[in-house]
Protein backbone atom coordinates (compact mmCIF):
# COMPACT_ATOMS: atom_id res chain seq x y z
CA UNK A 1 0.00 0.00 0.00
CA UNK A 2 0.79 3.99 -1.27
CA UNK A 3 2.62 5.57 2.30
CA UNK A 4 0.72 8.97 3.24
CA UNK A 5 3.86 10.60 2.19
CA UNK A 6 2.92 8.98 -1.63
CA UNK A 7 -0.53 9.51 -1.63
CA UNK A 8 0.02 13.72 -0.42
CA UNK A 9 2.61 13.60 -3.84
CA UNK A 10 -0.12 12.26 -6.21
CA UNK A 11 -2.88 14.91 -4.84
CA UNK A 12 -0.23 17.42 -5.30
CA UNK A 13 0.32 16.09 -8.88
CA UNK A 14 -3.06 16.20 -9.68
CA UNK A 15 -3.98 19.71 -8.69
CA UNK A 16 -1.16 20.93 -10.51
CA UNK A 17 -2.66 19.10 -13.94
CA UNK A 18 -5.81 20.53 -12.89
CA UNK A 19 -4.34 24.15 -13.11
CA UNK A 20 -2.67 23.58 -16.10
CA UNK A 21 -6.35 22.41 -18.16
CA UNK A 22 -8.21 25.38 -16.11
CA UNK A 23 -5.83 27.88 -18.28
CA UNK A 24 -6.14 25.79 -20.97
CA UNK A 25 -9.55 25.77 -20.75
CA UNK A 26 -9.69 29.71 -20.22
CA UNK A 27 -7.06 30.29 -22.73
CA UNK A 28 -9.08 28.77 -25.54
CA UNK A 29 -12.26 30.61 -24.08
CA UNK A 30 -10.95 34.03 -25.14
CA UNK A 31 -9.07 33.26 -28.58
CA UNK A 32 -12.55 31.21 -29.01
CA UNK A 33 -14.32 35.14 -28.66
CA UNK A 34 -11.63 36.35 -31.16
CA UNK A 35 -11.63 33.29 -33.57
CA UNK A 36 -15.83 33.45 -33.73
CA UNK A 37 -15.65 37.41 -34.50
CA UNK A 38 -13.05 36.32 -37.67
CA UNK A 39 -15.38 33.88 -38.73
CA UNK A 40 -18.48 35.97 -38.43
CA UNK A 41 -16.56 38.88 -40.10
CA UNK A 42 -15.41 36.76 -43.16
CA UNK A 43 -18.54 35.11 -43.66
CA UNK A 44 -20.51 37.90 -45.74
CA UNK A 45 -18.01 38.45 -48.29
CA UNK A 46 -17.77 34.62 -48.65
CA UNK A 47 -21.34 34.58 -49.02
CA UNK A 48 -21.84 37.74 -51.46
CA UNK A 49 -18.90 35.93 -53.57
CA UNK A 50 -21.18 32.93 -54.04
CA UNK A 51 -24.21 34.52 -54.63
CA UNK A 52 -22.53 36.59 -57.68
CA UNK A 53 -20.72 33.48 -59.06
CA UNK A 54 -23.78 31.69 -59.09
CA UNK A 55 -25.61 34.08 -60.76
CA UNK A 56 -22.69 34.69 -63.52
CA UNK A 57 -21.92 30.51 -63.04
CA UNK A 58 -25.72 29.69 -63.86
CA UNK A 59 -25.39 31.46 -67.31
CA UNK A 60 -22.12 30.37 -68.38
CA UNK A 61 -22.00 26.42 -67.15
CA UNK A 62 -23.87 25.20 -70.02
CA UNK A 63 -21.74 27.38 -72.53
CA UNK A 64 -18.71 25.23 -73.99
CA UNK A 65 -16.40 27.54 -73.36
CA UNK A 66 -16.49 27.47 -69.54
CA UNK A 67 -13.80 27.72 -67.90
CA UNK A 68 -11.98 24.42 -66.03
CA UNK A 69 -12.55 25.69 -62.77
CA UNK A 70 -16.58 25.47 -63.26
CA UNK A 71 -16.97 22.95 -65.82
CA UNK A 72 -14.47 20.33 -64.58
CA UNK A 73 -12.15 18.74 -66.71
CA UNK A 74 -15.15 16.23 -68.13
CA UNK A 75 -13.36 13.39 -65.48
CA UNK A 76 -13.54 12.58 -61.68
CA UNK A 77 -11.12 9.92 -62.18
CA UNK A 78 -7.87 11.68 -59.71
CA UNK A 79 -9.59 13.13 -56.62
CA UNK A 80 -7.36 15.48 -54.45
CA UNK A 81 -8.37 15.90 -51.01
CA UNK A 82 -7.77 19.16 -49.10
CA UNK A 83 -7.75 18.40 -45.49
CA UNK A 84 -7.68 21.32 -42.99
CA UNK A 85 -7.03 20.45 -39.38
CA UNK A 86 -5.59 22.18 -36.06
CA UNK A 87 -1.64 22.27 -35.60
CA UNK A 88 -1.86 21.03 -31.79
CA UNK A 89 -4.00 18.60 -30.05
CA UNK A 90 -5.43 18.37 -26.85
CA UNK A 91 -8.57 19.57 -27.96
CA UNK A 92 -11.17 16.10 -28.15
CA UNK A 93 -12.12 14.74 -31.25
CA UNK A 94 -11.59 17.94 -33.13
CA UNK A 95 -8.32 16.37 -35.65
CA UNK A 96 -9.62 13.04 -35.81
CA UNK A 97 -13.48 13.74 -36.39
CA UNK A 98 -12.16 15.84 -39.31
CA UNK A 99 -9.47 12.97 -40.46
CA UNK A 100 -11.63 10.12 -40.31
CA UNK A 101 -14.28 11.47 -42.83
CA UNK A 102 -11.62 12.70 -45.03
CA UNK A 103 -10.08 8.98 -44.65
CA UNK A 104 -13.58 7.57 -44.96
CA UNK A 105 -14.59 9.46 -48.39
CA UNK A 106 -10.58 8.35 -49.21
CA UNK A 107 -11.39 4.40 -48.79
CA UNK A 108 -14.87 5.02 -51.16
CA UNK A 109 -13.35 6.47 -53.68
CA UNK A 110 -10.54 4.08 -53.71
CA UNK A 111 -13.00 1.03 -53.58
CA UNK A 112 -14.35 2.76 -56.93
CA UNK A 113 -11.04 2.32 -58.26
CA UNK A 114 -10.76 6.59 -58.26
CA UNK A 115 -7.24 7.79 -57.48
CA UNK A 116 -6.51 10.10 -54.53
CA UNK A 117 -4.46 12.13 -53.30
CA UNK A 118 -4.46 14.28 -50.25
CA UNK A 119 -3.06 18.12 -49.15
CA UNK A 120 -2.91 18.49 -45.94
CA UNK A 121 -3.00 21.90 -44.15
CA UNK A 122 -2.25 21.37 -40.50
CA UNK A 123 0.21 19.03 -38.32
CA UNK A 124 -2.19 16.90 -37.12
CA UNK A 125 -4.12 15.86 -39.56
CA UNK A 126 -1.12 15.21 -41.48
CA UNK A 127 0.21 12.93 -39.08
CA UNK A 128 -2.51 11.03 -38.85
CA UNK A 129 -3.17 10.41 -42.16
CA UNK A 130 0.41 9.76 -42.36
CA UNK A 131 0.35 6.84 -41.65
CA UNK A 132 -2.31 5.35 -43.94
CA UNK A 133 -1.55 7.41 -47.31
CA UNK A 134 2.00 8.10 -46.90
CA UNK A 135 2.73 7.71 -50.95
CA UNK A 136 -0.60 9.81 -51.91
CA UNK A 137 0.40 12.69 -49.53
CA UNK A 138 1.58 15.15 -52.70
CA UNK A 139 1.69 18.32 -50.23
CA UNK A 140 1.63 19.24 -45.94
CA UNK A 141 1.64 23.07 -44.90
CA UNK A 142 2.40 24.20 -41.38
CA UNK A 143 0.42 27.10 -40.22
CA UNK A 144 2.13 26.85 -36.98
CA UNK A 145 4.11 30.21 -37.23
CA UNK A 146 1.19 32.08 -38.27
CA UNK A 147 -0.39 33.98 -35.45
CA UNK A 148 -3.40 35.54 -36.78
CA UNK A 149 -4.53 33.83 -40.21
CA UNK A 150 -4.51 36.27 -42.62
CA UNK A 151 -6.32 36.21 -47.01
CA UNK A 152 -2.83 35.52 -47.56
CA UNK A 153 -2.39 32.61 -46.15
CA UNK A 154 -5.28 30.89 -48.02
CA UNK A 155 -4.43 33.01 -51.00
CA UNK A 156 -1.33 30.60 -50.79
CA UNK A 157 -3.41 27.48 -50.27
CA UNK A 158 -4.88 28.17 -53.24
CA UNK A 159 -2.59 29.39 -55.36
CA UNK A 160 -0.32 26.18 -54.62
CA UNK A 161 -3.53 24.21 -55.51
CA UNK A 162 -5.02 26.22 -58.35
CA UNK A 163 -1.45 25.17 -60.22
CA UNK A 164 -1.60 21.80 -59.81
CA UNK A 165 -5.14 22.03 -60.92
CA UNK A 166 -3.69 23.90 -64.27
CA UNK A 167 -0.88 21.00 -64.89
CA UNK A 168 -4.09 18.57 -65.18
CA UNK A 169 -3.07 16.45 -61.61
CA UNK A 170 -6.33 16.08 -60.37
CA UNK A 171 -10.08 16.78 -61.66
CA UNK A 172 -12.11 17.07 -58.43
CA UNK A 173 -10.76 18.82 -55.24
CA UNK A 174 -12.62 18.48 -52.33
CA UNK A 175 -12.24 20.25 -49.18
CA UNK A 176 -12.33 19.26 -45.38
CA UNK A 177 -12.86 21.01 -42.18
CA UNK A 178 -14.84 21.00 -38.65
CA UNK A 179 -18.19 23.82 -39.50
CA UNK A 180 -18.28 25.88 -36.48
CA UNK A 181 -21.89 25.43 -34.66
CA UNK A 182 -21.56 26.50 -31.41
CA UNK A 183 -18.78 25.39 -28.38
CA UNK A 184 -19.63 21.71 -28.11
CA UNK A 185 -20.42 20.77 -31.98
CA UNK A 186 -18.26 20.75 -34.35
CA UNK A 187 -19.41 19.31 -37.28
CA UNK A 188 -16.82 18.28 -40.35
CA UNK A 189 -17.53 18.71 -42.92
CA UNK A 190 -16.77 17.68 -46.87
CA UNK A 191 -17.14 20.42 -49.67
CA UNK A 192 -16.38 20.25 -53.31
CA UNK A 193 -14.60 23.31 -54.49
CA UNK A 194 -13.01 22.56 -58.01
CA UNK A 195 -15.41 22.26 -60.18
CA UNK A 196 -17.56 24.81 -58.38
CA UNK A 197 -20.95 23.24 -57.32
CA UNK A 198 -23.53 26.21 -58.32
CA UNK A 199 -26.17 25.61 -56.20
CA UNK A 200 -29.93 25.82 -57.65
CA UNK A 201 -32.16 28.57 -57.17
CA UNK A 202 -35.11 29.04 -56.30
CA UNK A 203 -37.54 28.29 -58.95
CA UNK A 204 -39.34 31.58 -57.96
CA UNK A 205 -36.44 33.76 -56.83
CA UNK A 206 -36.33 36.80 -58.67
CA UNK A 207 -33.20 37.05 -60.89
CA UNK A 208 -31.42 40.47 -61.76
CA UNK A 209 -30.37 40.76 -64.83
CA UNK A 210 -26.80 42.59 -64.52
CA UNK A 211 -25.12 44.29 -66.64
CA UNK A 212 -21.47 43.09 -66.62
CA UNK A 213 -17.85 45.38 -67.02
CA UNK A 214 -15.65 43.67 -68.18
CA UNK A 215 -18.07 40.54 -70.02
CA UNK A 216 -19.31 37.76 -68.39
CA UNK A 217 -16.49 35.88 -70.07
CA UNK A 218 -14.16 37.98 -68.91
CA UNK A 219 -15.06 38.37 -65.45
CA UNK A 220 -15.62 34.89 -64.70
CA UNK A 221 -11.81 33.64 -65.28
CA UNK A 222 -10.84 36.52 -62.47
CA UNK A 223 -13.29 35.36 -59.74
CA UNK A 224 -13.20 31.22 -60.05
CA UNK A 225 -10.09 31.50 -58.45
CA UNK A 226 -10.59 34.07 -56.09
CA UNK A 227 -13.77 31.99 -54.82
CA UNK A 228 -11.69 29.25 -54.25
CA UNK A 229 -8.58 31.37 -51.89
CA UNK A 230 -12.04 32.82 -50.48
CA UNK A 231 -13.65 29.32 -49.58
CA UNK A 232 -10.05 28.32 -48.56
CA UNK A 233 -9.87 31.02 -45.91
CA UNK A 234 -13.62 30.31 -44.38
CA UNK A 235 -12.69 27.35 -43.88
CA UNK A 236 -9.79 28.22 -41.94
CA UNK A 237 -11.69 30.47 -39.99
CA UNK A 238 -14.63 28.32 -39.48
CA UNK A 239 -11.38 25.63 -38.31
CA UNK A 240 -9.72 28.25 -35.81
CA UNK A 241 -13.24 28.94 -34.01
CA UNK A 242 -13.84 25.15 -33.90
CA UNK A 243 -10.46 23.84 -32.78
CA UNK A 244 -10.93 26.69 -29.90
CA UNK A 245 -14.29 25.55 -28.92
CA UNK A 246 -13.71 21.63 -29.20
CA UNK A 247 -10.07 22.59 -26.80
CA UNK A 248 -12.34 24.46 -24.27
CA UNK A 249 -14.86 21.82 -23.70
CA UNK A 250 -12.12 18.83 -23.74
CA UNK A 251 -10.38 20.78 -21.16
CA UNK A 252 -13.90 21.92 -19.20
CA UNK A 253 -14.16 18.13 -19.33
CA UNK A 254 -10.53 17.39 -18.33
CA UNK A 255 -10.98 20.03 -15.24
CA UNK A 256 -13.99 18.19 -14.08
CA UNK A 257 -12.45 15.21 -14.18
CA UNK A 258 -9.19 16.36 -12.15
CA UNK A 259 -11.55 17.61 -9.73
CA UNK A 260 -13.34 13.67 -9.49
CA UNK A 261 -9.69 12.63 -8.90
CA UNK A 262 -8.82 14.79 -6.21
CA UNK A 263 -11.94 14.80 -4.14
CA UNK A 264 -11.45 10.50 -4.28
CA UNK A 265 -7.64 10.37 -3.49
CA UNK A 266 -8.47 13.23 -1.17
CA UNK A 267 -10.85 10.44 0.57
CA UNK A 268 -8.94 7.38 0.26
CA UNK A 269 -5.41 10.04 1.61
CA UNK A 270 -7.40 10.96 5.35
CA UNK A 271 -9.30 7.22 5.30
CA UNK A 272 -5.84 5.51 5.57
CA UNK A 273 -4.45 8.54 8.09
CA UNK A 274 -7.20 8.10 10.75
CA UNK A 275 -6.28 4.13 10.02
CA UNK A 276 -3.08 5.12 11.11
CA UNK A 277 -3.80 7.12 13.83
CA UNK A 278 -6.14 4.70 15.57
CA UNK A 279 -3.65 1.94 14.68
CA UNK A 280 -1.13 3.76 16.85
CA UNK A 281 -3.53 4.21 19.78
CA UNK A 282 -4.59 0.83 20.02
CA UNK A 283 -0.81 -0.06 20.19
CA UNK A 284 -0.09 2.48 22.67
CA UNK A 285 -3.20 2.13 25.22
CA UNK A 286 -2.65 -1.71 24.76
CA UNK A 287 0.93 -1.04 25.78
CA UNK A 288 0.34 0.65 29.01
CA UNK A 289 -2.57 -2.26 29.70
CA UNK A 290 0.34 -4.42 29.62
CA UNK A 291 2.43 -2.32 32.18
CA UNK B 1 -31.13 63.79 -51.74
CA UNK B 2 -31.80 59.80 -52.29
CA UNK B 3 -29.85 57.32 -50.38
CA UNK B 4 -29.00 54.06 -50.86
CA UNK B 5 -27.14 51.16 -48.48
CA UNK B 6 -23.49 50.53 -49.05
CA UNK B 7 -21.47 47.77 -47.95
CA UNK B 8 -18.18 47.34 -48.21
CA UNK B 9 -16.40 43.88 -47.30
CA UNK B 10 -13.31 42.60 -47.31
CA UNK B 11 -12.18 38.79 -46.80
CA UNK B 12 -10.96 39.72 -43.21
CA UNK B 13 -13.58 42.42 -41.77
CA UNK B 14 -16.93 44.31 -42.77
CA UNK B 15 -15.01 47.87 -44.00
CA UNK B 16 -17.85 49.94 -44.18
CA UNK B 17 -21.71 49.40 -44.08
CA UNK B 18 -24.49 52.36 -43.90
CA UNK B 19 -26.52 54.67 -45.78
CA UNK B 20 -24.80 56.61 -48.46
CA UNK B 21 -25.21 59.42 -51.12
CA UNK B 22 -22.78 58.43 -53.89
CA UNK B 23 -19.77 56.10 -54.41
CA UNK B 24 -17.39 56.46 -56.64
CA UNK B 25 -15.41 53.17 -57.74
CA UNK B 26 -12.43 52.60 -59.57
CA UNK B 27 -13.66 50.16 -62.30
CA UNK B 28 -11.38 48.07 -64.57
CA UNK B 29 -12.53 49.87 -67.42
CA UNK B 30 -13.13 53.21 -65.74
CA UNK B 31 -13.92 55.48 -63.31
CA UNK B 32 -18.26 55.20 -62.29
CA UNK B 33 -19.89 56.96 -59.66
CA UNK B 34 -22.76 55.26 -58.37
CA UNK B 35 -26.07 57.14 -56.92
CA UNK B 36 -29.75 55.73 -55.43
CA UNK B 37 -31.53 53.92 -58.21
CA UNK B 38 -28.29 52.72 -60.39
CA UNK B 39 -29.12 49.87 -62.81
CA UNK B 40 -27.65 46.60 -61.58
CA UNK B 41 -24.46 46.22 -62.46
CA UNK B 42 -21.58 43.55 -61.80
CA UNK B 43 -18.08 45.43 -62.15
CA UNK B 44 -14.62 44.44 -61.31
CA UNK B 45 -12.59 47.18 -59.21
CA UNK B 46 -9.37 47.49 -59.92
CA UNK B 47 -6.60 48.79 -57.40
CA UNK B 48 -7.29 52.48 -56.83
CA UNK B 49 -9.32 54.78 -54.34
CA UNK B 50 -13.20 54.59 -53.47
CA UNK B 51 -14.54 57.83 -52.50
CA UNK B 52 -17.97 57.13 -50.02
CA UNK B 53 -19.74 60.45 -49.99
CA UNK B 54 -22.30 60.67 -47.39
CA UNK B 55 -24.08 63.35 -45.37
CA UNK B 56 -21.53 65.70 -47.49
CA UNK B 57 -18.66 64.05 -45.72
CA UNK B 58 -16.18 62.53 -48.12
CA UNK B 59 -14.26 59.28 -46.74
CA UNK B 60 -11.45 58.01 -49.00
CA UNK B 61 -11.09 54.34 -49.08
CA UNK B 62 -7.92 52.35 -50.75
CA UNK B 63 -9.69 49.03 -52.18
CA UNK B 64 -6.67 46.70 -54.23
CA UNK B 65 -8.81 45.18 -56.36
CA UNK B 66 -12.48 43.45 -56.38
CA UNK B 67 -15.86 43.31 -57.38
CA UNK B 68 -18.52 45.63 -57.09
CA UNK B 69 -22.03 44.70 -57.50
CA UNK B 70 -25.50 46.86 -57.48
CA UNK B 71 -28.72 45.32 -56.83
CA UNK B 72 -32.31 46.64 -55.92
CA UNK B 73 -30.77 50.06 -54.65
CA UNK B 74 -27.80 48.56 -53.00
CA UNK B 75 -24.41 48.25 -53.44
CA UNK B 76 -21.56 45.77 -52.29
CA UNK B 77 -18.02 46.39 -52.70
CA UNK B 78 -15.85 42.60 -52.56
CA UNK B 79 -12.56 43.92 -52.58
CA UNK B 80 -9.53 42.28 -51.75
CA UNK B 81 -7.77 44.78 -49.40
CA UNK B 82 -9.61 47.56 -48.06
CA UNK B 83 -7.48 50.01 -46.09
CA UNK B 84 -9.02 53.85 -45.11
CA UNK B 85 -6.69 56.41 -46.18
CA UNK B 86 -5.83 57.26 -42.78
CA UNK B 87 -4.63 53.67 -41.69
CA UNK B 88 -2.46 52.95 -44.53
CA UNK B 89 1.16 52.37 -44.01
CA UNK B 90 2.76 54.87 -46.66
CA UNK B 91 6.19 53.31 -46.32
CA UNK B 92 4.97 49.66 -46.45
CA UNK B 93 2.96 50.38 -49.33
CA UNK B 94 6.70 52.39 -51.26
CA UNK B 95 7.89 49.17 -50.15
CA UNK B 96 5.03 46.67 -52.12
CA UNK B 97 5.48 49.03 -55.22
CA UNK B 98 9.16 48.75 -55.45
CA UNK B 99 8.70 44.89 -54.61
CA UNK B 100 6.65 44.76 -57.59
CA UNK B 101 8.75 46.98 -59.95
CA UNK B 102 12.02 44.56 -58.87
CA UNK B 103 10.08 41.25 -59.79
CA UNK B 104 8.78 42.72 -63.28
CA UNK B 105 11.84 41.44 -64.75
CA UNK B 106 10.67 37.92 -64.08
CA UNK B 107 8.11 37.63 -65.50
CA UNK B 108 6.92 37.59 -69.06
CA UNK B 109 4.34 37.18 -71.97
CA UNK B 110 0.63 37.92 -70.22
CA UNK B 111 2.23 37.58 -66.82
CA UNK B 112 4.05 40.53 -67.45
CA UNK B 113 1.10 42.48 -69.11
CA UNK B 114 -0.52 41.76 -66.19
CA UNK B 115 1.93 42.65 -63.42
CA UNK B 116 2.84 46.14 -65.57
CA UNK B 117 -1.19 47.36 -65.15
CA UNK B 118 -1.20 46.20 -61.83
CA UNK B 119 1.94 48.39 -61.24
CA UNK B 120 0.07 51.36 -62.91
CA UNK B 121 -2.34 50.85 -61.03
CA UNK B 122 -0.36 51.00 -57.29
CA UNK B 123 1.71 53.67 -58.63
CA UNK B 124 -1.03 55.80 -59.58
CA UNK B 125 -2.23 55.27 -55.62
CA UNK B 126 1.00 56.10 -54.56
CA UNK B 127 0.47 59.46 -57.08
CA UNK B 128 -2.73 60.64 -55.23
CA UNK B 129 -1.00 59.59 -51.90
CA UNK B 130 1.82 61.84 -51.83
CA UNK B 131 -0.35 64.86 -53.71
CA UNK B 132 -3.49 64.84 -51.80
CA UNK B 133 -1.96 66.52 -48.60
CA UNK B 134 -3.64 64.47 -44.79
CA UNK B 135 -5.85 66.99 -43.71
Amino acid sequence: MASLKDMRVRIASTKATQKITKAMQMVAASRLRRAQQAAEAARPYADKMSAVISNIASAAAGSPGAPGLLAGTGRDQVHLLLVCTGERGLSGAFNSSIVRLARERAQALIAQGKEVKFFCVGRKGYEQLRRLFDKQIVEHLDLRSVRQLGFVNAEDIAKKVLARFDNGEFDVCTLFYAQFKSVIAQIPTAQQIIPLVVEEKAANAPTTSYEYEPEEDELLPRLLPRNVAVQIFRALLENNASFYGAQMSSMDNATRNAGEMIRKQTQIYNRTRQAQITKELIEIISGAEAV
Amino acid sequence: MATFHFDLVSPEKLAFSGEVDQVDIPGWEGDFGVLAGHAPVVAAVRPGILTIIAGGQKQKVIVLGGLAEVSDNRLTVLADVATSIEEIDRTQFADTVAEMEEKLSEKEGHELDLAITRLDNYKSIQHELNTTAMH
